[in-house]
C-alpha cells in the first residue's frame, strides 16, 4: 500500500481509530490505576466503547431510521433506506447487563472498603498481607 | 449525519474519559463519567440508534451516576492516582 494509501485509510476512518482510542483508554484504566472506582469507570468506558463501534457498523450513507408507517405495512421495504436495526437491539441487551455489572462492581468495593478502609488496591495488598 | 458534529462529540467523549480517569476527586470523577455517558448517548442519537440512545440516557447517564454517588458517598471522596 502506498504512503496516500495509508494517510487515506486514517483519515476516512477517523471514528474507528477514535473508537480503537476509547478502549484502549478503558484497559488501560482497568490494568494501570490502583483505585477501584477508576478501575470500574474504566470497564464502563470499554463497554461503552465497544457499544459505540457495533452501532456504528449498523449505519449506512443516506438511511433513515427503521421505523415503518402504516402505509408501508405489507409493501416491499427498501433495505438500502433503513439502517439496519439488529446491532441496536443486540446493544440494548449489553447496555442494561453493563448497569448489573456496574452494580454489582460498586457494591463489592463498597463491601472491601467496610473491611479494610481504603480503595487503593497495593494498600489494600498491604493489609491483606499483613493479617 | 453530520460528520462535523459527530467528530466535535467524538473529540469530547475521549477529552471526558480521559479527564474522569485523571481527576483526583472521585466525586468529580463520577460527574464527568456522567457527561461522557451523555455524549455518548448524543453520538448514537445522530447515528439513528434512537433506541439505543434514550436507553442510554436513562441507564447510562442517570442511573449510573446515582450509584457512582452513593458509592463515593459511602466510602471516600479521595484517590490518590
Amino acid at each position: 500500500m502506498t504512503t496516500a494509501g495509508y494517510i487515506n485509510l486514517i483519515i476516512a476512518k477517523y471514528n474507528y481509530w477514535i473508537y480503537i482510542v476509547l478502549m484502549c483508554i478503558g484497559l488501560w484504566a482497568m490494568i494501570a490505576k490502583r483505585n477501584l472506582i477508576k478501575k470500574i469507570i474504566g470497564m464502563n468506558i470499554l463497554q461503552t466503547a465497544i457499544i459505540l463501534f457495533y452501532v456504528s457498523i449498523a449505519t449506512k450513507k443516506g438511511a433513515t431510521l427503521p421505523i415503518l408507517g402504516h402505509h408501508d405495512a405489507g409493501h416491499f421495504v427498501d433495505y438500502a433506506t433503513v439502517i439496519n436495526p439488529l446491532p441496536h437491539v443486540l446493544m440494548l441487551t449489553a447496555i442494561v447487563v453493563s448497569v448489573a455489572t456496574l452494580g454489582v462492581a460498586l457494591a463489592l468495593a463498597m463491601k472491601i472498603y467496610n473491611r479494610y478502609d481504603t480503595l487503593e488496591e497495593d494498600e489494600i495488598h498491604a493489609r491483606v498481607r499483613e493479617s | 449525519m453530520i460528520w462535523q458534529l459527530e467528530f466535535i462529540i467524538l473529540l469530547l467523549v475521549v477529552v471526558c474519559a480521559f479527564a474522569a480517569l485523571k481527576v483526583r476527586d472521585l466525586l468529580g470523577a463520577a460527574v464527568l463519567f456522567s457527561i461522557y455517558s451523555f455524549l455518548m448517548c448524543l453520538l448514537w442519537a445522530i447515528m439513528g440508534a434512537v433506541d439505543v440512545a434514550f436507553t442510554e440516557a436513562s441507564v447510562g447517564a442517570g442511573v449510573s451516576t446515582v450509584f457512582f454517588v452513593a458509592a463515593v458517598f459511602r466510602t471516600t471522596r479521595r484517590s490518590r492516582d
